[in-house]
């Protein structure tokens, strides 16, 4: 049995995108009240709910604080009915806890915590629905609910995942291309200045096409970034209305 | 860029599982249409004036075909006639679904850029894609797709129509029901066959047409010829309870009412069934994979050694057949009776596209003709076609359609004529076809990664790679060689001699990866045949920037050894490195030098020590029970100008011959053990297994005949015990035994290190053993070219090297290039020694008997190394009593009695009373049986062919 063709001769993906369009974009800030920031997003099938918390004082453990900057702690977690068959998922197994990782990771080189000291932001993610690409959506959605929070950042933090496939870089996968056997690569980027938040790939590619590929994925983040700054604006303004009033 | 917003789920359930998937459709997919105003296209494949005249429509017009008519009328599609066709893109996901060659060859079509055939992305269109409505079956919601993609074309180019004619779409489906849907809705709509014929100057490709299900039932009587097939559920149920076996169907060359199927068992337990008869035979062609039943017991039979061809007209009923059938079932002893079955379905076809001759029809306005496969496995097909005067005398290519029930032979269509039977290149063409030999020219695609000309040796292409230009290194070829992969140089150092091999450095040419690596990969081998070679690289490297010419800088792959007079490896060594070959010499020339004492320059030292080392090697590699093994091996004397055949004979062997071959041992061992070191799990090694006790009961017998003993415990008993077989007055017996002790041995292969535990090379007596030598003939070197490369670190790994599995395919396929280029080989000696002995007529030769058969002698004549069959019955002639003793083996015909290894003078002619099928044909002289031998005919003098003095 011929298994997927990821690709088209005539450059189309299984979904109809060609190589370098990302998915449907649809967020949403500010959709919980208790929380001091909050997004929800949307990147095709894969859905993502960010709550943020914070700045506040350091709980638990004094040992964690730090007298120059603020401590970012990070959760991520699936929920049972993401994905086709429904799963129980304990908080705490090593999937998730890696993913709680890269992200905790990701936001301490781009939230501007020393303006925090002796204090805690809590990042909380939840994957509603997934359809591949869940880190990034991840990121982008913190990036979503933190900028609600007010809390400064040095740029919005895009991330994408890409694959390659016959030659070419595919942009922003979705779950049948991620497992039909692609080496994907999963990039952080702050966009303005270009510099690299996280980048990550557990699949085997050969060095000769790692620029091609990295070069796909900051286009890729770059046009993540646009989206975001228009989600963020459209709800400024939708914000400062009710308030001119 | 225009993305449409909307966007649909398609749900689609397979088992338990529901998957989801986004479905984004687009608006900026175009029509590919010349004429077409609206469109942004860049670039357009369909013409602005289509030029296909056709009865039925007399307009321009585009072709749009359904999925059945692309799998099974792939043949007409193929046509050069056939152009501007557009492909959905259901069509192209359904085709990829059910037949993967179809697939390919469609693919290879759209990129063809004079077809004109162009992919429109109907399910991603806003406008053509459909959803599946409840109830409606997979099928039809494509059958639908496809009449809303044709709708939505014929509304799309008449909305561009420019002052010349609208330009129209032409649906093309042989379905009843699709079709009368697209007439209601106002489509042009017509069956396949009736489009085709309506196309005005091309008759011929109406043979082409693949005979459809409905049209068959006009063929043949209603009578029915065979059982049913069973349906794949009920075959697979069969086999998990045990009632049937599963196995792949080999037709027997000899008798067309006989095959086995070759069953595979649990590790090394494989076993055959019998099947005899046309109706337990049951429409299975050579190489299906079917299911079989065993019969009870008692009905078991043995296999028959009559030799039965399906000869003569067309049979329609099978009253003939009876008899046939009969003569089979001779009363076999018990013992000889094997496990026998009958077929009772297929579980795969393997049809290929057959090349063979026509037997015009008797009937001389008759359009429907039997096709005679060249391969003797291959039933007769019946064919329709109205150019059976212009077929008759050319070898032909015809496909199997299908094998309907109550037709006696299969229906098939004709492909392409190859060219007149009996020519030299059509003949060769054939010979490549039947052998699966790919020899097409490299395409653009493989030819766009060769290096550029004028190529020269860079600094970049200096990193990681030693110069040894100043060496004096020397190559020692067969004449006439153009490739030359091996090098040679001996320099004599302060404490013994520094030995190197070099070959060509293939590797750093060919990409892992890249068109022309798949190309290599998929050839696997370099095909020799007498007079032509079919390269497995292109041209330019092959006899070129590969190619270890004298006096031109190449760069080489180095195994560097340090060795001492006794012929002691002390030190091993490989290296990338660029080297300039001081000369190329043929053996003889080689051995020339090293006889000519008067010659003392650097490259006749560099020889007499090179010779002085192998003599050393070899001596130490018998002691250690390597075999010397012989075969017979011809070489034809080809005229230059007609490149008929004027001579045979026997390759000679000379010690430079088997001076370069024991340094390419030693540097194929000195390799695999280094890859193998280096790699455990990924090398690529060649094995030779030791061949079973029962292998070796012909040569004991036939040696024992003559009062010598032959050890085959291991391989060193053999070798010694071969060394000592003498008999006096008779010096050709060593070398008879020798041939004999070849056909025992297995097959060499190439494997996987990972994937096998037994690495032994039984005939060399290696513990280990690979190819490393010859990287422009073979691909296995250029894969070990690659992995020696990364141990020392002078290139980079790729995914699919390390990956054992992708290895252990690959193996197979190259196992399979070689076996088949082999046998391509050994037919196309054949096919010359006919052609040398059509000119030669007649001729008498002396021979020795080298098997003893039933009603045959084999016999070997060693002037030509030719092997042919000597026939105790005919068909016209009353049989000579002939007693076959199976012990002996001996053979007594009337008084006299032949043993192996007997004398005998035969006489050789050309039989070619059948064009398809010529042979060699040998008769008797001596001994003299009256009634049997034939007295020696004048022998015609060799005829002085008239030369053209210049």
């Amino acid at each position: 049995m011929a298994g997927l063709e990821l690709l088209s001769d005539q450059g189309y993906r299984l979904d109809g995108r060609k190589a370098t369009e990302l998915r449907k974009f649809q967020a949403r800030m500010g959709v919980f009240a208790q929380a001091d920031g909050s997004a929800y997003l949307e990147q095709g099938n894969t859905k993502a709910l960010a709550v943020v918390y914070g700045p506040h004082e350091v709980r638990g453990s004094r040992s964690r604080i730090r007298h120059d900057r603020a401590v970012i702690n990070c959760q991520y977690s699936m929920a049972t009915f993401s994905t086709a068959e429904r799963k129980r998922r304990p908080h705490g197994d090593r999937k998730s806890t890696e993913m709680s990782l890269h992200l905790k990771q990701t936001f301490e080189a781009a939230v501007m915590t020393q303006l925090y000291p002796r204090s805690q932001i809590d990042i909380y993610v939840k994957i509603l629905q997934s359809d591949g690409g869940n880190y990034s959506v991840c990121v982008n959605a913190a990036t979503l609910a933190v900028i609600d929070a007010g809390i400064p950042m040095r740029d919005y933090v895009c991330a994408c995942t890409v694959g390659f496939v016959d030659e070419t870089p595919l942009a922003d996968l979705c779950y049948a291309e991620e497992g039909g056997g692609v080496s994907s690569l999963a990039l952080a980027l702050l966009p303005r200045g270009g510099q690299i938040a996280l980048l990550q790939m557990d699949a085997r590619l050969h060095q000769d096409h790692l620029e091609a590929l990295m070069e796909a994925a900051m286009t890729a983040c770059k046009g993540v970034s646009k989206v975001l700054d228009q989600v963020v604006r459209q709800h400024l303004q939708e914000a400062s209305v009710p308030s001119a009033e | 860029m225009l993305k449409s917003k909307t966007f649909v789920k398609k749900t689609r359930s397979g088992g338990v599982m529901k998957i989801v998937r986004e479905h984004y459709l687009r608006d900026d997919i175009w029509c590919g249409s010349e004429v077409c105003t609206e469109c942004k296209q860049e670039s357009t494949a369909l013409q602005r004036d289509p030029c296909m005249e056709s009865n039925l429509c007399s307009y321009p017009h585009y072709v749009i075909p359904d999925t059945n008519v692309v799998l099974h009328q792939i043949d007409v599609l193929e046509d050069q006639v056939i152009r501007n066709v557009i492909i959905l893109q259901t069509v192209l996901a359904e085709v990829r679904h059910r037949s993967a060659p179809i697939y390919k060859r469609l693919k290879d079509i759209v990129h063809e850029k004079e077809k004109n055939f162009y992919t429109f992305t109907n399910e991603h269109h806003r406008e053509t894609f459909i959803e599946r409505e409840p109830g409606e079956s997979a099928n039809d919601r494509n059958d639908r797709a496809i009449r809303v993609a044709a709708t939505w074309y014929s509304e799309h180019l008449k909305k561009s129509e420019s002052d010349t004619d609208p330009l129209k779409v032409v649906l093309l489906t042989n379905d009843q029901g699709n079709k009368q849907k697209a007439e209601e809705s106002g489509l042009l709509v017509y069956k396949c066959e009736e489009y085709i014929k309506s196309l005005i100057g091309n008759p011929e490709l109406v043979d082409r047409l693949a005979l459809s299900n409905d049209d068959k039932n006009d063929i043949t009587s209603s009578k029915v010829l065979f059982p049913e097939h069973l349906p794949l559920s009920r075959i697979q149920a069969g086999l998990k309870n045990g009632t049937f076996l599963q196995g792949t169907f080999r037709a027997s060359r000899d008798n067309y009412l006989e095959a086995t199927v070759f069953v595979q068992g649990e590790g090394e337990e494989s076993t055959e069934v019998l099947i005899q008869g046309l109706q337990n035979l049951n429409r299975s062609v050579y190489q299906d994979v079917v299911a079989v039943q065993l019969l009870p017991r008692d009905q078991w039979v043995a296999p028959s050694s009559v030799v039965l061809q399906d000869e003569g007209a067309a049979k329609d009923d099978n009253e003939e057949e009876g008899e046939e059938e009969k003569e089979l079932r001779v009363s076999a002893a018990e013992a000889a009776r094997k496990p026998t079955g009958r077929v009772v379905g297929i579980i795969k076809r393997n049809w290929r596209p057959f090349c063979g001759m026509l037997n015009a029809s008797i009937i001389k306005e008759s359009t429907r003709h039997l096709f005679t496969p060249a391969d003797r496995r291959i039933p007769r097909i019946r064919i329709e076609t109205r150019q059976a005067d212009a077929l008759a005398g050319q070898r032909i290519m015809v496909a199997i359609d299908g094998w309907p029930k109550h037709s006696r032979y299969p229906n098939g269509h004709f492909v392409r004529t190859l060219g007149s039977a009996g020519d030299k290149e059509t003949e060769q063409q054939v010979l490549l076809l039947e052998h699966d030999v790919p020899h097409q020219a490299f395409s653009q695609a493989v030819l766009s990664f060769l290096p550029t000309m004028p190529w020269e040796i860079t600094p970049e292409v200096m990193v990681n790679r030693e110069d040894l230009r100043s060496l004096t290194v020397c190559s020692v070829d067969p004449p006439g060689c153009t490739d030359i992969d091996d090098a040679l140089h001996c320099r004599e150092l302060d404490n013994g001699n520094l030995e190197g091999v070099h070959i060509a450095d293939v590797s750093h040419f060919i990409r892992p990866g890249n068109a022309m690596d798949k190309e290599a990969a998929n050839r696997g081998t370099t095909v020799y045949l007498c007079g032509k070679r079919i390269d497995m690289v292109p041209e330019l490297l092959s006899s070129n920037l590969c190619s270890l010419r004298s006096n031109v800088e190449r760069l080489a792959f180095s195994c560097i050894w340090e060795i001492n007079h006794e012929a002691e490896i002390l030190k091993t060594r490989f290296t990338k490195s660029v080297i300039k070959s001081k000369a190329s010499l043929t053996y003889a020339e080689a051995q020339m030098r090293i006889d000519d004492t008067t010659q003392t320059d650097d490259i006749t030292k560099n020889l007499r020590g090179l010779n002085k080392l192998a003599k050393i090697l070899k001596k130490h590699r018998i002691l250690k029970g390597a075999l010397t093994l012989s075969s017979l091996e011809v070489r034809f004397h080809i005229d230059s100008e007609t490149h008929d055949p004027i001579d045979l004979q026997t390759k000679e062997l000379m010690e430079t011959n088997s001076m370069v071959e024991e340094f390419m041992l030693l540097a194929n061992i000195s390799v695999a053990q280094k890859i193998f070191d280096e790699f455990p799990d990924c090398a690529m090694l060649r094995k030779h297994p030791a061949p079973p006790p029962s292998n070796y009961d012909i040569l004991l017998k036939a040696a024992k005949s003559k009062a010598v003993e032959i050890h085959t415990d291991s391989a060193k008993a053999l070798a010694d015990s071969l060394d000592v077989a003498r008999v006096d007055g008779f010096p050709y017996f060593n070398t008879l035994l020798r041939i004999l002790a070849t056909r025992c041995m297995m097959q060499a292969v190439y494997f996987c290190s990972g994937m096998d535990s037994d690495f032994h090379h039984y005939g060399l007596a290696s513990p280990i053993y690979t190819h490393f030598t010859s990287p422009i003939r073979r691909y296995a070197d250029i894969i070990v070219h690659r992995l020696l490369a990364v141990a020392i670190a002078a290139d980079k790994t790729y995914p699919d090297l390390m990956d054992k599995q992708k290895q252990s395919a690959l193996s197979n396929n190259l196992n399979y290039r070689h076996k088949m280029s082999q046998y391509a080989q050994r037919a196309s000696v054949a096919f010359h020694t006919q052609l040398f002995f059509k000119s030669r007529g007649i001729l008498n030769e002396e021979g020795f008997v080298l098997f003893v058969r039933k009603n045959a002698i084999i016999v070997l004549i060693p002037k030509f190394g030719l092997e042919g069959t000597v026939f105790f019955d005919s068909k016209t002639k009353a049989a000579p009593t002939v007693v076959f003793d199976e012990e002996g083996p001996s053979l007594t015909v009337e008084q006299h009695t032949f043993h192996i290894f007997d004398r005998v003078i035969v006489t050789i002619s050309l039989d070619a009373s059948n064009i398809q099928h010529q042979k060699i044909r040998m008769s008797l002289i001596e001994p003299v049986i009256p009634g049997v031998s034939v007295s020696a005919p004048e022998v015609a003098p060799l005829a002085k062919k008239p030369r053209l003095d210049r």
